[in-house]
């Protein structure tokens, strides 16, 4: 992270998150190489393209926004990426456009902007799935069967 | 089964909740609330929907306008058919611009234009159809002519919008919904209370407002809705 002033840190786990306590106000580009836990003001950008941020339900972000993933309980008034999904929580407010693969959004949330639903892509060289291979073939060679485990994670 | 929907009213809209008397807008005696807290949910099929969703099945890509605000349902159905969803709240936009009482300053032009640039604010064409649900019913004339002369605007020719109106012409409130996607003929209704209408609409009324659009269809529904399916 960049142009942070010193935070407060909450006493409660936040999971290992990195926070920016209730009373703190950040104004400038946030890159997080972990996850990011935002209660309290942020205004320019945030980063955690390989983690999750969540703004609390103090927290109020102006702010362009990429990250994996994006819970918000407060507020976001930006435009919001997460590669992974979005979950837009009760009472929570987001005013922005919405770029992500899954979004979740709770009654009582409040949402003005678009969504974009965009699909991961399947990873560079990774074979196709290929069908099963008929019960009654005998002894396939199981040449597609033997390379799918590199697609697992 | 309702127990999760509870704390719900009417989706985001943030409409207040009941209780009190309402002064109504000429002066005269206080009538009933126009919400309550009641919460009935149900699920009928919808001629109308399915209508719309023959128009935007077969083509991705679509760009739809939600104007009952964000739910889990209509996010994912929209979505999942490969469209692009954008989300208004139009009847919490409209309390917070017109407050309560909200037939009182809805003939105010400055009011008429900066609610517009709230909920309505997008490029000519913009949309290839709208989900209008029954968000009209709680617009006076001024406000009523702007936002559908703006909604003409907007929306692309040829596009198809969905509009629901109560068809009952003589009524202090009407049911306050809110409508999820069930499938493409059929819709979860989630009734939050009542409501006071700015005004109510026959089939005339209704052929009159949307003059200006190629055409109008009608579906009344065993509810004495009417489901009106309007032709940009």
């Amino acid at each position: 992270m960049s142009s942070m002033p010193p935070a407060r840190f909450e006493p409660e786990n936040r999971g290992g998150a990195a926070t920016i306590g209730k009373a703190v106000k950040v104004v400038g580009q946030i890159f997080s190489r972990e996850d990011l836990y935002v209660d309290g003001e942020v205004e320019g950008t945030i980063e955690a393209l390989e983690h999750k941020l969540t703004v609390g339900p103090n927290g109020s972000v102006s702010a362009a926004v990429k990250a994996r993933e994006v819970v918000v309980l407060g507020t976001i008034k930006g435009n919001v990426e997460a590669t992974d999904k979005i979950e837009i929580r009760k009472d929570a407010k987001l005013t922005g456009d919405i770029r992500t693969a899954r979004i979740i959004i709770e009654d009582g949330a409040y949402f003005k902007g678009s969504i974009d639903i965009v699909k991961p892509e399947p990873a560079k060289g990774a074979p196709k799935a290929q069908p099963a291979p008929a019960a009654a073939t005998p002894a396939p060679q199981p040449t597609v069967a033997a390379s799918a485990p590199e697609n697992k994670r | 089964m309702l127990e999760p929907l509870k704390s719900l009213f009417r989706g985001s809209r943030g409409v207040p909740q009941g209780g009190g008397l309402v002064p109504p807008s000429n002066g005269g005696k206080p009538q009933r609330p126009r919400v309550s807290a009641e919460t009935i949910l149900s699920t009928r099929t919808s001629r109308g929907l399915e209508e719309f969703f023959i128009q935007i099945r077969d083509t991705s890509g679509l760009t739809i306008l939600d104007l009952g605000g964000a739910t889990q349902k209509n996010v994912s159905f929209i979505t999942d058919l490969g469209h692009r969803l954008y989300s208004e709240d139009f009847l919490r936009i409209l309390t917070d611009t017109f407050g309560l009482d909200d037939t009182v300053d809805q003939s105010n032009p400055g009011r008429i234009e900066y609610f517009l640039k709230q909920t309505l604010d997008y490029p000519e064409g913009h949309f290839d159809g709208v989900l209008v649900w029954d968000a009209l019913e709680y617009l006076n004339p001024a406000l009523l002519n702007a936002v559908v002369e703006r909604l003409h605007k907007i929306v692309r020719p040829k596009a198809y919008m969905l509009a629901f109106f109560h068809a009952d012409d003589k009524l202090d409130a009407v049911p306050l919904y809110t409508f999820r996607i069930e499938q493409v003929n059929s819709l979860e209704v989630l009734q939050q209370g009542m409501r006071r209408p700015a005004q109510l609409f026959n089939n005339r009324s209704l052929e009159k407002l949307f003059g200006r659009f190629e055409s109008v269809k009608f579906f009344l529904t065993r509810e004495r809705l009417r489901e009106v399916i309007i032709k940009v």
